[in-house]
């Protein structure tokens, strides 16, 4: 087959196709969000569920069906499905389930830089990861097979550079399907009672333990002989910047990362007369082999932040402390100039409101000239923390606080705030201003259920905002447009902070790249309904 | 190991400098060589600095360039180039929007295309290899424009190096 130069996401989701995998769901975020949209375009059947939970629950039950399936998220996505997955461990699936992990180190869109190869460890789920974009496409091939062959979730680690950056890949052409998916009930297996759950945890650290004894031969595993002066050992990404960066030393590049072929790195650095371990983020390998007993050099702690390099493996190599040379000044983003949260923005300010946030593209309301953000943590946040402060603050404080938040992020986490708030009101009440542009702009315009239209733009139910608010008995629920209502927002929001009622206001004009892109699909939709309505068979 | 040639492309988000990287990974892919491409989405869109690096050669390992080892640095502002010079290397090639007057190109927008054209004029991809790269990355009634573009950059590195 030709090669093509594809990006790491979509080669995944060209694997995907290939593997037949019969659900793909996830919630967008930098940087796995192409994936689901590539597998998508591609004829697979995507999804976007709320949020990253249910993203993996849903994949869960259909894994126990038997199909096979690919749930994706970036990094801290996999902190919201951390509960499903723990225990995903001890059920294990009877098709396939795989989970790409796609992490940020160096944060070029994020908001922290966790190393989840912790997660495996933590959670006891087989994890491996590819370094360019063939190895992409070969490991979620694998990634299928090893769950299927094991019956457990299989984790796919992937990083920014992964993700995003192109090379060339070649299909191997589709691989032998699954059975069709039929429910067989196993009790004791998938109902996760402290009696079902004990010999599950005994089972599961069994099956891991033939993988690690697997991996230790596995061909994800490079062990290539060189120099015997230096060894590194080395995975992801970094394995890439090593070969150019040590030409003639010996190398070991991890591909099953966990459980890790220890006892092959155990003769790795055996033959060796310095053993080093080059990794982005955290020091994981090297705590992994040291753990055997294996004595190994680690990087020094100035690596563990931000992503590596050629320059910094070579710094890492030569021992070399002295300060790197500061990154250049780059031009930070901002809000577009023709942005509806402008004027939101500027009545914050304005009425020097005390802003907990959250993020999306307005966390950019934070930059001058507004500054107008004071905390911005998780997804979904800005509800618990407006709600802390409230407590806690004297009254003249407590009656500036506010809480701001997407509407992408509000239906993926902001509707257990709503609940908080009406059960535990702060005595001054509290403002939820839901900053409603239609779409989830920051990740690249992907559509949520409050737009009523599904991954690929058809119709579909849609959730309502400010109905939500109101079965959740608001008192006060508002619904204004903040550009050509910009000075009734104001006064709105004055008189809201002012009072002691619960508030819920949806500030809501479409994001202006995304404007054009809404009313041509509400169009085609409208279309659509209206020749099945004439009576066509409905697609 | 074959030569690895490493070119830098740097603008503002919205001027078009990933597609210009874009362009210039597809040509080299069809010239027969090992190809890679880094960058970083996300917010970079939102009106902040963009920069994506292309390398090619035989067997190309690390998809970004090392400091201080690109060969050119194409730059779509002028306020990005300072940014971007640490990535050059000694001897290594500056072309920015400074190359062109403005009323010499079709538009513009067409300033990233004009840019690869002068890159063009330094590197060993057939002509045709790059117009066929042009029209596969670009909507059909942008192809004319942007072969204009093209030319008017090949044309300018010429005649700047005669």
């Amino acid at each position: 087959m030709e090669k093509k130069l594809l990006s790491g996401d979509e080669a995944v989701a060209l694997a995907a196709v290939d593997a037949g995998v019969a659900l793909g769901t996830g919630y967008p975020g930098t940087p796995s969000t192409e994936i689901l949209e590539t597998f998508g375009a591609e004829g697979g059947r995507a999804r976007w569920a709320p949020n990253e939970k249910v993203a993996l629950e849903v994949g869960l039950g259909a894994a126990f069906a038997g199909a096979r399936v690919l749930v994706t998220m970036k990094h801290v996505g996999v902190n919201v499905a951390a509960d499903p997955l723990f225990t995903a461990a001890y059920t294990g699936v009877s098709g396939a389930l795989v989970l790409v992990s796609a992490d940020d180190p160096g944060m070029a869109s994020s908001q922290n830089e966790q190393d989840n190869r912790r997660y495996a460890v933590a959670a006891g789920i087989p994890m491996i990861e590819p370094s360019d974009s063939q190895e992409a496409y070969d490991f979620l091939l694998e990634a299928i097979a090893l769950s299927e062959r094991a019956k457990l979730p299989v984790m796919l680690r992937m990083t920014t550079r992964v993700c995003h950056s192109m090379s060339l890949v070649e299909r191997r052409g589709a691989i032998a399907p699954a059975p069709p998916p039929t429910f067989v009930r196993d009790i004791a297996g998938r109902v996760m009672v402290p009696a079902h759950a004990r010999p599950a945890h005994r089972k599961l650290r069994a099956r891991l333990e033939e993988i690690r004894r697997a991996n230790e031969t596995s061909p994800l595993n490079v062990w290539r002989r060189g120099s015997t002066s230096l060894g590194i050992v080395t995975s992801g990404i970094a394995w890439q910047h090593v070969q150019e960066a040590a030409r003639t030393a010996s190398l070991f590049r991890v591909g099953t990362v966990y459980p890790p072929p220890i006892e092959a790195l155990r003769a790795f650095a055996k033959s060796v007369d310095r053993c080093v371990v080059v990794e982005e983020g955290d020091p994981f390998l090297v705590e992994q082999m040291r753990i055997a007993g294996i004595a190994v050099e680690g990087k020094p702690e100035a690596f563990r932040f931000g992503e590596l390099s050629v320059d910094r493996v070579r710094r890492i190599l030569a021992g070399d402390a002295t300060p790197e040379p500061a990154p250049p000044r780059a031009t930070p983003p901002r809000l577009c100039d023709a942005c509806p949260y402008h004027p939101v923005y500027g009545t914050l300010k304005k009425l020097d409101c005390i802003v907990a946030g959250d993020i999306g593209c307005y966390t950019l309301g934070v930059m001058e000239p507004y500054r107008a953000m004071d905390t911005c943590v998780a997804m979904g946040a800005s509800i618990g923390v407006g709600l802390g402060l409230r407590h806690a603050l004297p009254e003249a404080e407590a009656r500036r606080v506010v809480s701001i938040i997407g509407d992408s992020t509000f239906v993926h986490s902001g509707l257990s705030g709503v609940v908080e708030m009406v059960y535990n009101p702060p005595p001054t009440g509290h403002v939820i201003i839901v900053l409603d542009n239609g779409t989830t702009a920051m990740t690249g315009q992907q559509e949520h259920p409050a737009t009523g239209r599904t991954l690929e733009h058809l119709a579909t139910s849609r959730f309502s905002i400010e109905g939500f608010a109101r079965a959740c008995g608001v008192p006060q629920v508002h619904v204004v447009d903040p550009v050509s209502e910009a000075d009734g927002f104001e006064k709105l929001l004055k008189e809201r902070l002012a009072g002691n009622e619960l508030s819920l206001i949806v500030a809501r004009r479409a994001c202006v790249l995304a404007a054009a892109d809404i009313r041509k699909w509400d169009k085609e939709n409208a279309e659509r309904a209206a020749a099945c309505a004439a009576g066509c068979e409905v697609r | 190991m074959g030569r690895v040639v490493n070119v830098v492309v740097a603008g503002i988000g919205g001027q078009g400098a990933l597609k210009a990287s874009d362009i210039l990974a597809d040509a080299a892919c069809r010239a027969g060589h090992d190809v890679k491409k880094a960058e970083i989405h996300g917010m970079s869109q939102r009106g902040g600095s963009v920069q994506s690096d292309v390398r090619f050669g035989d067997k190309v390992h690390s998809p970004m360039v090392p400091r201080g080892e690109a060969d050119f640095l194409v730059v779509l502002a002028a306020d990005q180039i300072e940014v971007n010079r640490p990535a050059l290397r000694a001897g290594g090639m500056i072309l920015g929007p400074e190359l062109f007057d403005e009323k010499a190109l079709p538009n513009r927008r067409s300033l990233n295309v004009a840019l690869l054209g002068a890159l063009s004029h330094h590197l060993d991809i057939p002509e045709a290899l790059w117009l066929d790269a042009l029209r596969a990355a670009l909507p059909e009634r942008l192809h004319e424009l942007n072969e204009k573009a093209f030319r008017v950059g090949r044309e300018t590195a010429a005649r700047l190096t005669r």
